[in-house]
């Protein structure tokens, strides 16, 4: 079972995708490039405390809004272990698991934890926090494949034409 | 236990008689719309992380260029050119300019019992024509444009059951900013909203699109209506035929119910920066504003030009505020031109702009500056949706951000 431990960054309801990734940075080049603009309209200087290992804590409905896949990748590009919401708008949790961002659901842990708090969090078992265990679902087998291939193209490797490429 | 419509198009396209809600499926997509939002990602993918790119079958692609019609900037020129090169090498059926994606796809390609894929949220209009239309990411896209299907989670289904009629001066985008009020943001996150029941009837064809059309920003994955005689009408004239009619069964299981009378529906906006932030209008009365939009997928038809145009004769615009009116399709713009709609809004001071996601898309028409308000018919109002993150955003009806339009502050059509 996968282990790891981390840094809380602490957001609120309904973060939605205009917050992770505002329409103007869209047109930038990469996700690296459009990463530093990350949460600005919420928390403009939000990005580039993100250290890798970090991880975000938040309400309910995180990534509601537009389909737009950027925002999984910007949050995966800065580096973020996990994020742990009481809920995930459904279009974000699915570009989250197909580029092997990892979400864990749990309704309680936000009302409770502080930023810059450490938490450790055991996949499909629980997020400890304060000596509390919080416990969390386990994921289906199929997205626990597709994460920890680090997304969807690469855990279709060999299956329908979705080869890899070199 | 019968099936609900929702499960009756999966069922189809998974191949399978039964499915039921929590169950996954790979299912067969009859469609994918994706458009400039996100088509050059799903474009680079293709051309470096497969070792065999193929397309399953290239007639049920459609792509589209509406967010930012005309080009606003080197960068956005450059991946328009990436999918125009790559949609004339590949035969992808393709429009550029000639409106915003789901009004594109209503008039020209959605048949009901569709299951659709697009690569925009609002892809859940399509259940207007009964179709199972859903948004997802441009990784989910690639792999049902390279294998022809994907995986879904069969969703629960909350059944809204309408009566009576809309009273005059209310719209369709009231009823659905009233629904979403209710139940919330994420009040139907990952499941279909169906609306049924007698007031189904009372809707237009540009009153259905609307509500599925927002049905997202309650979280939901589709949105389904029956295809009846109206919804059939509306195919023929286009020249269509449907693939499928589906009704959700008497015995259907459903997660909820809501019952609807429209009769008690009044003018309302969303207030910023949520759309389930739902207030009557009357309450929000006097906020100054800076711009007006009408436009949109969601009330950019021709019924919503002529609610403006109606208010808008014989009055002006405000001198202080921008009034930016955007038909959703050049079907729309030609049928305004010959009904005069198009002259009426310029002689009263709007300024009409081509057909595309215009002022909802917020990064290439009428952005708006630090502080600025915007009272409008897009599909949003998140923080900094619309331009810089200190603007704010209010939604509501064609007939309110007209009113407004015209008195320089949020009011109601009742005041003019």
């Amino acid at each position: 079972m996968e282990t790891f431990t981390g840094k809380v960054w602490l957001l609120g309801d309904d973060i939605d995708t205009d917050i992770i990734i505002p329409t103007e940075y869209l047109a930038l080049k990469t996700v690296n490039d459009m990463a530093p603009y990350a949460f600005s309209p919420l928390r403009p200087e939000l990005a580039g405390q993100i250290r890798p290992g970090d991880i975000i804590v938040a309400g309910k409905n995180f990534g509601c809004g537009s389909s737009r896949e950027q925002a999984p990748e910007i949050i995966k590009a800065l580096g973020v272990a996990c994020v742990i919401a009481k809920s995930f708008a459904r279009i974000f949790f699915r570009n989250a698991i197909n580029n092997g961002l990892l979400l864990i659901e749990n309704d309680r842990l936000a009302d409770v934890v502080r930023e810059g708090d450490t938490i450790r969090v055991e996949v499909n078992h629980a997020i400890y926090y304060k000596e509390e265990a919080y416990p969390i679902a386990s994921l289906p087998d199929n997205l626990v494949e597709i994460i920890s291939a680090g997304g969807l193209v690469k855990a279709m490797r060999r299956r329908n034409g979705l080869d890899e490429g070199a | 236990m019968g099936m609900t419509m929702a499960e009756k198009i999966i069922a189809a396209a998974a191949g399978v008689d039964k499915v039921r809600s929590g169950e996954i499926h790979t299912v067969e997509v009859d469609r994918l719309m994706s458009n400039d939002g996100t088509t050059h990602l799903t474009i680079d993918m293709y051309n470096t992380k497969l070792k065999h790119p193929h397309i399953a079958d290239v007639d049920k692609l459609v792509w589209i260029v509406d967010h930012n019609v005309p080009a606003d900037s080197p960068k956005t020129a450059a991946t328009h050119k990436k999918m125009r090169d790559f949609a004339k090498e590949h035969g992808i059926t393709f429009y550029e300019g000639k409106g915003v994606c789901h009004q594109i796809m209503m008039e020209n390609h959605v048949r009901p019992g569709e299951l659709i894929f697009g690569a925009d949220s609002h892809t859940c209009a399509y259940g207007a024509l009964g179709a199972f239309g859903t948004g997802v990411g441009c990784t989910d896209y690639l792999y049902a444009m390279v294998t022809g299907t994907s995986w879904v989670l069969v969703p629960e289904t909350l059944r809204f059951y309408l009566t009576g009629r809309l009273p005059e001066g209310v719209y369709a985008r009231d009823l659905i900013l009233t629904i979403i009020g209710n139940i919330g943001a994420n009040g139907a996150n990952y499941k279909a909203m169906e609306f049924c029941g007698p007031g189904l009837a009372t809707l237009t064809m540009s009153d259905r699109i609307a509500v599925c059309n927002l049905c997202v920003e309650a979280g939901a994955k589709t949105a389904l209506m029956e295809a009846d005689e109206v919804a059939l009408a509306y195919l023929r004239e286009r020249g269509r035929e449907p693939k499928a009619l589906y009704a959700s069964d008497e015995d259907a299981v459903y997660a909820e119910e809501y019952h609807v009378d429209l009769s008690t529906i009044t003018p309302v906006v969303a207030k910023p920066h949520f759309v389930d932030q739902v207030a009557g209008a009357k309450s929000c009365e006097g906020i100054p504003i800076h711009q007006a939009f009408l436009g949109s997928c969601n009330n950019g038809r021709l019924e919503d030009l002529r609610v403006g145009a109606a208010l808008l004769k014989g009055r002006k615009v405000h001198p202080m505020v921008r009034f930016l009116v955007v038909p959703a399709s050049q079907e729309v713009y030609q049928e305004a031109l010959k009904e005069g709609l198009i002259q009426t809004f310029i002689q009263a001071g709007a300024i009409v702009m081509n057909a595309n996601c215009s002022v909802c898309w917020g990064s290439c028409q009428g952005v708006l500056g630090q502080g600025e308000v915007l009272i409008s018919t897009g599909t949003r109002n998140f923080k900094g949706r619309a331009g810089h993150p200190d603007s704010s955003v209010y939604l509501g009806s064609a007939a309110t951000v007209t009113a407004s339009a015209i008195k320089g502050y949020i009011t109601t059509a009742d005041t003019l």
